[in-house]
């Protein structure tokens, strides 16, 4: 008996791709959109109650991160954040808490290695590269916006 | 004796005394928990930190072997034991404590078999009486240095297996032992295969060409059918893996559907325990063929059992380079009669 | 009724990006690091060229509390540091606007993390 896979890589690659379940996309965008839009509307909410009480826009967008992003390190703590994920996909991963949650998640688990080298060094594992192409990004387009605003 | 190509033929056919299985609460929920002869409720077992409690999974399950046959730690030549961890130390910190020699070995996955075969072998070359093979696996401490915190919330793909917590140990004797048990007839250590898989959400499909590769080598080099074996074995191609590993054989006009069997599929209940593909892990076969297919040894329900471990041999940083899955299988064969 | 329209506005604009990030990681088996990654990134982009400045007027929260909301935080800060203050502004705006996030997640991250315990999901 031939004991190779008489295959190419490229053959055998769409051989298991056409054996594979495929996930269910339907359901997953489906919960997806309904838990990033609860989500957006609980920020919203905190939003215009900070408004109400005489809040300036900008403020109130800043309470609205920090309250949101609290949210997000509390339900990971209590490993709510978790479960939610698992159901929600995107939904839970794409609005700020799913950021808060990429950073308490590592630093919970490396806890073991030490406060510092542990803890701290791993906080950003996740998260860290958000913060580094963000920044740089914001970097570049202030560059930008400087030079075409030498010339106007 | 070698045969063949890569197979080896035991001349003097050693026996495989005992066995002993310890599993975590999630393999308990799943349809073989009742083989299963320890297992925790609690995923830490009392200890500060996953790879601890791995630790001890293989240092409970070990001691639990030794208990069951008339020897104490000193009488145990040789030790050969791995895990998933980096430099395996599940492994060295639990042997740490026991006082034998021992071969600290890395197959991924298939360290089952790897550590089983090289236990029978030396007893075959008569340079030990007793010898101890032993793997272990724990979720939390493979999620932690293969994928994801286990906090984060993410989704599992479609395609992934679920590393089983769990640790297996089997002690290998020479066959003037007289108590009955089965024989260790043969062995077929495996060639690394790799199909360019890059997926390390599915290992299933990365491993069973290496299946296919070991077994069908097994079988031309012994000369034997596919359905000379009650049970072919395989550790943990998943519920995917196993599918494709018989679709391969079907390509070579051999039927195995009836006698394959895959550890990863049968240790937890797919649907309800929400595990995708099944498990996968170092504990996997360890746990399974320890208990189940052991039990069934034993009582004469199956007499020749053919079990091949596959491993997939990448880490997380191989594969951030942009490296393929390599992958192996391991082939023992179990028989009740020489 | 005007705020039942600005909600349904939020919860579909929220809706929708994260629906796109669903997508990407089904069909492209992005992780989701990388998956925040291109969206903030998109986000601070598409805010200076102009484009995500009217999807948060439309969706509000829906569009400022999606990680591309970040960027757009990011370069919103970045332009009007500029205008303040000049070439030191490009360094500045980004991280200024977003200070509260980033001191938040850093100080919460910590403080959840010494009174949490890892387990299974």
């Amino acid at each position: 008996m031939n004991s190779n896979v008489n295959m190419s890589n490229q053959e055998y690659s769409d051989f298991v791709d056409s054996k594979a379940k495929k996930s269910n996309l339907g359901k997953n965008i489906f919960m997806a959109f309904l838990v990033g839009g609860i989500i957006c509307s609980i920020g919203q909410v905190i939003s215009d109650i900070a408004m109400h009480y005489g809040v300036q826009k900008q403020d109130a967008t800043c309470i609205t991160t920090i309250v949101l992003i609290f949210l997000g390190a509390f339900l990971t703590a209590i490993n709510l954040y978790a479960k939610i994920g698992k159901v929600a996909g995107a939904g839970s991963i794409v609005p700020i808490t799913g950021f808060s949650n990429s950073i308490v998640s590592p630093a919970i688990e490396f806890k073991t290695e030490g406060y510092i080298l542990g803890l701290g060094a791993n906080m950003f594992k996740v998260a860290g590269p958000v913060l580094v192409y963000g920044i740089t990004t914001s970097v570049i387009v202030g560059f930008v916006y400087w030079i075409i605003k030498l010339f106007m | 004796m070698k045969l063949g190509k890569q197979s080896i033929k035991f001349e003097n056919t050693p026996k495989l005394l005992n066995t002993s299985s310890i599993v975590g609460p999630k393999e308990m929920q799943g349809p073989l928990a009742m083989y299963f002869e320890a297992h925790t409720d609690d995923i830490f077992f009392g200890e500060k930190s996953f790879e601890k409690a791995e630790s001890k999974l293989m240092k409970t399950c070990i001691n639990n072997l030794l208990s069951k046959v008339p020897t104490d730690n000193s009488n145990i030549d040789y030790i050969f034991a791995g895990d998933l961890l980096n430099q395996c130390i599940s492994s060295g910190y639990c042997i740490r404590d026991l006082n034998i020699p021992f071969f600290g070995l890395y197959g991924a996955c298939s360290t089952f078999c790897e550590s089983l075969m090289l236990a029978s072998l030396f007893v075959d070359a008569g340079y030990a009486t007793k010898t101890v093979a032993a793997t272990s696996s724990h979720f939390c401490s493979a999620e932690r240095q293969f994928r994801m915190p286990l906090e984060h919330g993410n989704q599992m793909s479609s395609t992934a297996q679920c590393t089983v917590t769990g640790s297996g140990a089997a002690i290998v004797v020479p066959k003037d032992i007289s108590i009955q048990s089965p024989y260790i007839t043969c062995i077929t250590p495996g060639k690394i295969v790799d199909m360019g898989i890059t997926d390390i959400a599915n290992m299933g499909a990365a491993m069973a060409p290496a299946a296919f590769n070991t077994i069908a080598t097994h079988l031309t080099d012994t000369s034997r059918r596919a359905d000379y074996y009650d049970a072919i074995i395989t550790g943990d191609l998943g519920t995917l893996g196993s599918e494709v590993l018989v679709d391969l054989f079907k390509k070579e006009g051999v039927d195995i559907s009836s006698n394959h069997y895959d550890c990863g599929a049968m240790i937890y209940d797919i649907e309800k325990q929400d595990v995708k593909c099944g498990g996968s892990g170092c504990g996997c076969m360890a746990s399974v063929f320890s208990s189940y297919f052991f039990e069934q040894l034993k009582t004469k329900k199956m007499n020749k059992v053919l079990i091949v471990a596959t491993g997939a041999l990448m880490s997380p940083l191989a594969c951030q380079q942009g490296e393929t899955i390599p992958s192996i299988a391991h082939a023992v064969a179990i028989e009740n009669e020489v | 009724m005007d705020i039942f329209i600005m909600y349904l506005k939020v919860f579909l604009t929220g809706g929708i990006i994260c629906s796109i990030g669903q997508i990407l990681i089904d069909k492209t088996k992005l992780t989701p690091a990388r998956i925040l990654v291109i969206f903030v990134t998109l986000g601070t982009i598409l805010t200076a060229i102009g484009i995500y400045g009217p999807i948060v007027e439309f969706g509000g929260a829906g569009a400022t509390v999606p990680i591309s909301g970040f960027g757009y935080c990011l370069a919103n800060g970045v332009i009007k540091e500029v205008d303040a203050i000049g070439f030191l502004g490009i360094f500045i705006g980004g991280v200024k606007a977003t200070a509260a996030g980033i001191a938040s997640a850093v100080v919460f991250g910590f403080l959840a993390s010494l009174i949490a315990k890892p387990s299974i999901k």
